[in-house]
């Protein structure tokens, strides 16, 4: 009955997108303020709806009803709770259902939070964003539906894959779609903004919350996405170049140039039709990434059942959507276009590097990712673009905006001066050089320890920088003063964290790539391994029994120069609905490094068992770098003038902040 | 398989690395005991796509063709081939294909120069836009309302103009 | 400020094509082989004990049009096709070499006792060396080698009465001229 209530929830979100989608739109043309005024209850009212038919399903998972298509297909009963609700999205279905309730929430809280924003322009992006779930929902109930029943209903379900059940991947799905999904309130606001015909610093402003956010989410989704495979896949790579993970990598890398260019629009109207551009296309390609993989022309789709009307289906979404929105800027962008002078050497000038290496990045990755697929459509033969490739054509794309990160916070307005800056980035300078040294001294000079060790110089490079241009700015003529710390903008501190995020990052990259050390072999019981100065000791191994699992677990003991580290216990889990076998490696984490340990087949007379040991450095640093960019969204999304409709005055104090030209 | 198929279809990320991870990938019985050697072999496995797989190198690969594929290639470092003949050994019995990182052909110009030639248009349309600002779009009078609404956002800045951030 | 709209109709054009293409039957999955037209690749493969006729080497397959099926015991959809091939060998119709690939000589010969035995000559290829010689990437496939033993078709997936009928007999006549 439920199932049935949520089903017809989900048509009546649909009406009221078509409502939300058509009146607010013309109400803004005619300056209409009642039709207007539809957008708000509209969105609140859609945001409900797909909450409620999202509730129902997840209802049905929880308490295993299987005479529901998608719960027979995707659950079972033996299934932890979590994964029973994590379930849910785990299937086509029923991540539809997630991703249009993310929509119709960011939708929500447009109407919600947008208080001082113009009439027409919130009813207008409003408008677009109804449009979008009218598309998605329509996608959903022609194409996609997750709550059809089954008749008989089956006593026990298909269960969920094992690789699935696993916590870092559980929260994955949710966590991308808001970044996704959230890219669409830019997208809106820039097709809204194309409508009206102005885009201002005003503009700029409203948008880049909901961009950060969005950008936020993203950064964490897929760091959480790279932490999965690396301790899940059982070998310790955290990177593949997938077409599936760079569809939501392209998007990452333009949604970072979006948020760096509508910085010049709010601070200085320029740029203007370039963001508008940008905005548009992470969206776009938000929507190319999630619905590409699933129409069955990517190689990828290798593992999706491919149908056709859902392909179609898509092609024509994406046509509307993006063909809609790219005819509207070709028409309107030059009404918007113009705004601030300034000069190459300045910070405008780098930002606008800084939008151009990304956005040839995000180019070289769609183009590699479907380069395979044009070939087939131009019929060039069958051919792979796989890591070698993006690495060979991305790395050197990174370096010069890695040392641009580092000079660009100290370009002033308008008109900068390099040497000044210069100057002021000799100690960071010098730093770098020292770094690189440092790792060809303790490495040794090889090809290999000199890359690293270059990889090495950019990350101490930009740490070195940020902190340097967070020095000049809270440093007077007095000294550093505290109040000075205290009063420097929230979003300032959020630039620093990010910056120094990426080079941290950067770190976990060069340093793993470098120096990850593999040991494989066939081990009997008082064996060992050692890597990196620990000894890896088999000690036994034994059956064990998890809720619907049976797993082969091993008992290794770790010493260090004869005293003992740790106890690590990899297992081999054979689920058995659906059957599968998952690989739980046992990792050993210093903070800095991990020891990672993964047993494998035994042998013949089940005495000797595979053993891999990997010594992973500074993976850690990875998902550091990671959530310290997340952080530095967090933070300065918390900015005060980032928070729509709050604090209308600032403390007289923060006249005190030295610009840093 | 239609359901572990549509398992599959939903998630977002990593889907095309789900298939067949139960085993490993190089096992201790395949290593040549030649140290140089072994790691000249595992350089040419990273380079080989695994041909039942997705975008696996037959060197992460656990599926048994890889594993044969290994072996092959081990076989023939043996017998005294380079890195490259090993390649063409494999190019020509499974095409281009096989290779992970395309060869520079007519096929792959556009793969190949692609980026650069993004860069270069992108750069001259960056450095047209530094040299010739274009001019200032007419200011449009603010509707009472949107002068409203600025002044509110203008009073909340800080008076600073060096306070963005990403 | 049209490029972008350019770009994407582009773009689109190339998704609706491959769309379409894969919707016809093209699996984007399917390797195409690079062998057709070359000599079939030197192999001398050992038989399965006890069966009639020997193992199989390139030299088997001169003198006449022939095919040779890759397939293996464990391999689910050579079972589709099995029937298929009993029938083109009751009738005579071509000889059919087979490849038993990553198989147990046992299992392949218990696996023909029940199924049926349409081969001619059979060799076993235990480490894939065939199998990766040939270029295969899965089974079963099969190959149509002309009286000079040149490779001049392949076929990936199984075979059932349409593809014979549509595909490889008309070839094979035509081989045969």
């Amino acid at each position: 009955m439920l199932i049935e209530l949520g089903h017809f929830a989900l048509a009546l979100a649909l009406l009221v997108a078509v409502v939300q989608g058509t009146l607010p739109l013309i109400g803004a043309h005619r300056r209409n303020t009642a039709w207007m005024a539809v957008a708000e209850p509209a969105a609140i009212v859609q945001a409900l709806l797909c909450g409620f038919a999202f509730a129902t399903l997840m209802h049905a998972y929880i308490v295993s009803d299987f005479s529901v298509i998608g719960v027979a297909n995707n659950s079972h009963t033996a299934k932890p709770l979590l994964y029973k609700i994590t379930g849910v999205w785990g299937n086509h279905e029923g991540s539809m259902v997630l991703w249009i309730t993310v929509l119709s929430l960011f939708g929500a809280a447009v109407a919600l939070f947008g208080t001082n924003l113009p009439r027409s322009l919130k009813a207008r992006t409003l408008g677009i964003q109804g449009l979008i779930g009218l598309g998605f929902l329509a996608f959903i109930l022609f194409t996609s539906n997750p709550f059809l029943r089954l008749n008989p209903a089956p006593a026990q379900g298909n269960g969920l894959n094992p690789l699935l059940q696993d916590p870092g991947l559980a929260f994955h799905p949710p966590m991308l779609y808001l970044g996704y999904v959230g890219f669409s309130v830019a997208f809106s606001f820039a097709a809204a903004a194309l409508l009206e015909g102005r885009v201002d610093s005003a503009w700029a402003r409203w948008v880049r919350p909901w961009t950060l956010a969005a950008w936020m989410f993203l950064t964490l989704g897929i760091g959480l996405g790279s932490w999965w495979a690396y301790y899940e896949l059982g070998w310790g790579g955290w990177w593949f170049w997938d077409p599936v993970e760079n569809a939501s990598f392209i998007p990452w890398l333009t949604g970072t140039a979006l948020l760096h260019s509508a910085i010049v629009v709010e601070r200085r109207e320029a740029l203007k039709s370039w963001t508008i551009l940008l905005a548009i296309v992470t969206f776009s390609l938000s929507l190319l990434g999630t619905f590409l993989v699933r129409s069955g022309i990517l190689t990828s789709v290798h593992a999706f059942a491919a149908d056709p009307a859902r392909g179609v289906f898509v092609l024509i979404l994406l046509a509307i959507a993006i063909g809609g929105s790219l005819t509207l800027y070709a028409v309107r962008a030059p009404a918007v276009d113009g705004g601030g002078v300034f000069s190459p050497i300045s910070r405008e000038g780098g930002l606008l590097i800084n939008n151009l290496l990304l956005t040839t990045a995000a180019t070289t990755v769609l183009l590699g990712t479907l380069y395979p697929l044009i070939a087939d459509a131009f019929e060039l033969g069958k051919l792979s673009v796989g890591a070698p490739y993006f690495n060979a054509v991305f790395v050197p794309l990174m370096v010069p905006l890695v040392i641009l990160t580092g000079i660009g916070p100290l370009l002033a307005w308008k008109r900068g001066d390099l040497n000044g800056a210069f100057q002021r980035l000799k100690a960071a300078a010098a730093i770098a050089v020292l770094a690189l040294l440092a790792t060809v001294v303790l490495n040794g000079g090889d090809i290999v320890n000199i890359a690293a060790g270059g990889g090495m110089a950019l990350a101490a490079w930009l740490i070195a920088a940020a902190l340097t241009e967070w020095l000049y700015r809270v440093r007077g003529t007095d000294g550093i003063s505290w109040q000075r710390i205290v009063n420097l903008p929230r979003s300032a501190y959020g630039m620093t964290l990010a910056h120094i995020g990426m080079a941290v990052l950067i770190i976990g990259v060069t340093g793993s790539t470098a120096w990850k050390e593999e040991h494989i072999e066939s081990l009997k019981p008082g064996e060992y391994i050692e890597a990196a100065g620990y000894r890896v000791t088999f000690v036994t191994a034994k059956e064990v029994r998890g809720p619907n699992y049976v797993a082969l677990q091993g008992e290794y003991t770790v010493t260090r120069n004869g005293e003992l580290v740790t106890t690590l216990r990899p297992e081999k889990r054979n689920f058995s609905q659906p059957v599968q076998q998952t690989t739980e490696a046992a990792i050993h984490t210093t903070g800095l490094a991990d020891l990672y340990t993964v047993i494998g087949d035994a042998d013949a007379a089940n005495t000797a068992f595979v053993t891999r040991v990997f010594y992973e450095p500074f993976v850690p640093c990875l998902w550091y770098g990671v959530l310290l960019m997340g952080l530095g969204g967090l933070v300065s999304l918390s900015d005060r003038r980032h928070r729509i409709g709050a604090a209308r005055r600032i403390a007289a104090g923060s006249a005190a902040l030295q610009p840093a030209e | 398989m239609k359901r572990i198929l549509s398992i599959l279809a939903a998630l977002p990320i990593f889907a095309a690395l789900l298939i067949s991870i139960s085993a490993f990938a190089v096992e201790p019985d395949e290593r040549l005991n030649d140290p140089a050697a072994e790691a000249r072999a595992r350089e040419v496995s990273k380079a080989l796509r695994c041909v039942v797989c997705q975008n696996e190198t037959i060197d992460d690969s656990n599926a048994e063709l890889a594993r044969d594929m290994r072996l092959l290639v081990r076989e023939r470092i043996k017998a005294g081939d380079t890195n490259d003949q090993v390649l063409a050994y494999m190019v020509q019995r499974y095409g281009d294909f096989v290779l992970l990182k395309p060869r520079m052909t007519g096929e792959t110009l556009v793969l190949w120069f692609g980026p650069f030639l993004v860069l270069i248009v992108g750069g001259f349309i960056v450095m047209r836009r530094l040299r010739k600002p274009a001019p200032a779009a007419a200011p449009e009078a603010l509707s009472m309302e949107d002068a409203k609404a600025l002044q509110e956002i203008t009073n909340t800045d800080d008076g600073t103009q060096k306070d963005s951030a990403p | 400020m049209v490029i972008p709209l350019i770009i994407v109709a582009a773009l689109l054009a190339v998704f609706g094509k491959r769309l379409a293409d894969v919707s016809g039957g093209d699996d984007p999955r399917v390797v195409p082989t690079v062998l057709l037209n070359t000599p079939f690749p030197a192999m001398d493969l050992a038989a399965l004990p006890g069966r009639e006729f020997g193992g199989l080497s390139t030299a088997d397959l001169k003198g006449q049009v022939s095919l040779v099926n890759v397939w293996g015991s464990w391999c689910v959809a050579c079972m589709v096709e099995h029937p298929t091939l009993v029938a083109l060998n009751r009738e005579k119709l071509v000889p059919i070499h087979g490849i038993a690939w990553r198989d147990k000589p046992e299992a392949s010969l218990a696996w023909l006792a029940k199924n049926g035995d349409p081969y001619a000559r059979v060799g076993q290829d235990p480490r894939s060396s065939a199998a990766i010689a040939l270029g295969v990437t899965g089974a079963p496939e099969t190959f149509v080698v002309d009286a000079e033993g040149v490779i001049r078709y392949k076929h990936i997936g199984p075979i059932t009465p349409e593809v014979w009928k549509t595909k490889l007999a008309p070839l094979i006549a035509q081989l045969r001229k």
